[in-house]
C-alpha cells in the first residue's frame, strides 16, 4: 500500500480553516470546535473508513486553548503525527493529545505578549497617530501590515511544525519536544510574571495619613514671581522637591505604601489566588463575575 | 442615514462581531471598524479620526486565556454609529463634539459588549455538543455547519445592536448610557483591571512546575523597572531560557562522565 501524504494543497486548506479557530469558543472545551473544523481536510484525506473518521473527529474535539496564531505550529506537528498514524505508526490518542496540551500552554505564554501586547500596540499606535489627523493611510497601514505578518506567520510556522513533527513522532519520550516545551515554559513564565506586574491593575484609594509639611518642603504658589519667571521657578522647585512638593499637605495612600514594599504586590497575590481557585475547579466565569462585583463594591464604598 | 448605508453598516457590524472572537483580520479594531463605518455613511474623515482616538484607548485590550477583554467590536461599531448620527441630523454639532461624545461612550459600550461576548461563549457550549454528535457519525458537514453557525452568532452579537442603534434616536442612547451611575461604570473599570489575572492564572496553571516558578518571580520583579520595554523583557526571558537549558545539558553530561551528583557542594561535602 502506498503511503498517504498530505499535499501542500491539503496543508493550505488546513491553514485557511485554522483562521476560524476561535469561532465556536466556548467555556467548556474552548477552541475545540474550531480545531476540529481546521483538521477536517486532513482527516478526510488520511482516513477512508467511517470508524476511523469518526474516531479522528472525536479525538480532535478534545479541550484545546491557546493563542490563535501560535496554534499554527501545533497544528503543523499534529498533521505530521496524524499522517504517521494513518500510515501505521504507533501514535496513540494520548500521544496526540499530549503533544497538543504540552505545546499550547507555553506557546500561549509566548503568543499573547508577542502579538497582543507588542506587535498590535506598535502597529495600532502607528496607524492611530496617522489617523488622528484624518489620514486614510493610518488604517490601511495597520490593516495590511498586520494581515501580511499574520498570514506569513500562520503558514510558515505551520509548515515548520509539520516538518519537525515527523522527528518528534519518532522520539516522543524526550529530546527535542521536551526541550522546546521547557524553554517555552521558562520564557512564558518569565513574561507572564512581567505582565502580571504591568497589566493587572489594582489600586487601593484609602488615605493612610495627611501631614502638613514644613515650610520649604512645598512650593509656595502664592509668592511665585509673575509670568514665565514663575513657571521656571515652580519647575525648579518641583525638580528639587518631587511630587510631594505640589501641595501643602503630604498625602500618603495605602497604595503608595504597598508600592514601596513591592510594586504590583496585590496583582500577583490576586493572580496566585486565581490559580488556586481554578485548580479547585471553580469556573473562570464565576471568578470573573466575582471580580467585577468586587470592583463595583470597591468603587461604591470608595476603597478602590 | 439612507437604507443602503444602514445595510452596509450592519454588514460592517457583522464582520466586526465575527472578528471580535476570531481576532484574525482585525475588522473589530477601532481603526478599521470606525473607518469602514465612516466610509459607508459618507463621513470618512471623521470615521478615521474617531478610529484613531479609540485605537489609542484600546491598545492594550486583548483576550488572554479565558478572560474577555473590553469588547472593541461593540465599542467601535456603536460609537461610530452614534457619531455619524450626531453629524448627520444636527447642524448643531460640529465634528469635534460628535467625535468627543462618541469617545466618551466607547468605554461603557465596551463593557456592555463584554456581557454579550460571555453570553455567546456560553451558547457555544451546546453547539460543540452538537458537533460531538455529528463526529460520532463521521458527519463532516455537520461539524462544519455548527462551526459556521457559531461564528455567525458572534457576528449577530454586534449586528443586532448596530441595527437597533440605526433605528432609535441617538439622544435616547446617549441619555441611557449617561444614566449609568459613576460607581457602576467606575467599578466595572476596576473589575476589568483585575480580570486579566484570571487569564494569566489559567496559562500559569498549564505551564507551572516547581522548576519554572523562579522565572515567574524574576519576570514580576524586573517588570517594575519602567525603562524595560516588553521587547527588552522578552529578550531577557529568551536569554534566561537558553542559559538554563544549556547549563542543564552541561550538568547532565557532567553527571554521566564524572559520576558526580551534579551538585558541586554536595560532592565536596561527600569527599570531605
Amino acid at each position: 500500500m502506498a503511503e498517504i501524504k498530505l499535499s501542500q494543497k491539503d496543508r493550505m486548506s488546513v491553514a485557511w480553516r485554522h483562521q476560524f479557530l476561535q469561532g465556536s469558543w466556548n467555556y467548556e472545551r474552548m477552541q475545540n470546535g474550531g480545531w476540529c473544523y481546521a483538521m477536517i481536510p486532513a482527516i478526510k484525506k488520511l482516513y477512508s473508513s467511517k470508524e476511523d473518521q469518526a474516531a479522528a473527529l472525536k479525538r480532535h474535539l478534545e479541550f484545546y486553548n491557546t493563542h490563535p496564531y501560535v496554534s499554527a505550529p501545533v497544528i503543523g506537528v499534529t498533521l505530521a503525527l496524524e499522517e504517521e498514524r494513518a500510515n501505521g505508526a504507533a501514535v496513540d490518542d494520548t500521544a496526540i493529545q499530549g503533544v497538543k496540551v504540552g505545546m499550547m500552554g507555553p506557546l500561549a505564554g509566548v503568543g499573547d505578549p508577542v502579538f497582543w501586547f507588542t506587535v498590535r500596540p506598535i502597529l495600532g499606535a502607528l496607524g492611530a497617530s496617522m489617523a488622528l489627523g484624518g489620514s486614510i493611510v493610518g488604517p490601511l497601514l495597520f490593516f495590511f501590515l498586520w494581515n501580511i505578518i499574520r498570514m506569513a506567520f500562520l503558514w510558515y510556522t505551520q509548515e515548520f511544525g509539520y516538518s519537525v513533527g515527523a522527528s518528534i513522532a519518532k522520539d516522543l519520550s524526550g529530546g527535542l519536544l521536551g526541550k522546546i516545551t521547557e524553554g517555552a515554559s521558562i520564557l512564558g513564565m518569565f513574561i507572564i510574571g512581567a505582565l502580571v506586574e504591568r497589566w493587572v491593575s489594582i489600586t487601593f484609594t484609602p488615605v493612610v495619613s495627611t501631614v502638613t509639611q514644613a515650610e520649604g518642603a512645598y512650593i509656595d504658589w502664592a509668592s511665585l514671581p509673575a509670568g514665565t519667571e514663575g513657571i521656571k521657578s515652580a519647575l525648579e522647585q518641583f525638580a528639587a522637591l518631587g511630587p510631594n512638593g505640589l501641595n501643602v499637605e503630604k498625602v500618603t495612600t495605602l497604595q503608595g505604601n504597598l508600592d514601596q514594599l513591592i510594586p504590583g504586590l496585590a496583582a500577583v497575590l490576586l493572580t496566585l489566588l486565581c490559580c488556586r481557585l481554578l485548580k479547585k475547579g471553580i469556573s473562570p466565569i464565576a471568578i470573573i463575575l466575582a471580580l467585577f462585583a468586587v470592583g463595583i463594591a470597591g468603587r461604591f464604598f470608595g476603597f478602590m | 442615514m439612507s437604507g443602503i448605508a444602514i445595510v452596509l453598516v450592519i454588514l460592517v457590524a457583522f464582520l466586526a462581531g465575527m472578528e471580535g472572537i476570531l481576532d484574525e483580520f482585525q475588522f473589530h479594531q477601532p481603526l478599521v471598524a470606525c473607518t469602514l463605518i465612516g466610509l459607508v455613511t459618507g463621513h470618512p474623515t471623521e470615521g478615521i479620526m474617531l478610529g484613531g482616538s479609540l485605537q489609542m484607548i484600546a491598545l492594550g485590550w486583548a483576550n488572554v486565556g479565558a478572560a474577555v477583554a473590553p469588547d472593541a467590536a461593540l465599542a467601535s461599531v456603536a460609537s461610530a454609529i452614534i457619531m455619524v448620527k450626531g453629524l448627520g441630523d444636527g447642524t448643531s454639532t460640529d465634528p469635534q463634539t460628535a467625535i468627543a461624545t462618541a469617545i466618551a461612550l466607547a468605554v461603557p459600550l465596551s463593557v456592555a459588549g463584554l456581557f454579550l461576548t460571555m453570553l455567546c461563549r456560553t451558547i457555544a457550549i451546546p453547539i460543540v455538543h452538537f458537533m460531538d454528535a455529528a463526529a460520532e457519525k463521521a458527519n463532516f458537514r455537520g461539524v462544519e455547519i455548527w462551526q459556521l453557525l457559531a461564528i455567525g452568532l458572534q457576528g449577530i452579537r454586534i449586528a443586532i445592536p448596530a441595527a437597533m442603534l440605526c433605528m432609535i434616536p441617538a439622544e435616547a442612547v446617549t441619555a441611557m448610557l449617561q444614566a449609568m451611575p459613576e460607581w457602576l461604570a467606575g467599578g466595572m473599570a476596576v473589575g476589568g483591571g483585575m480580570v486579566a489575572a484570571v487569564g494569566y492564572a489559567m496559562v500559569i496553571n498549564m505551564m507551572a512546575t516547581a522548576e519554572v516558578w523562579p522565572f515567574f518571580v524574576l519576570g514580576f520583579v524586573l517588570a517594575a523597572i519602567g525603562e524595560l520595554t516588553l521587547i527588552a523583557l522578552g529578550a531577557i526571558g529568551i536569554a534566561l531560557a537558553l542559559i538554563y537549558l544549556g547549563l542543564k545539558d552541561l550538568a547532565k553530561q557532567g553527571g554521566g562522565a564524572g559520576g558526580g551528583s551534579g551538585d558541586p557542594l554536595g560532592d565536596i561535602l561527600n569527599d570531605y
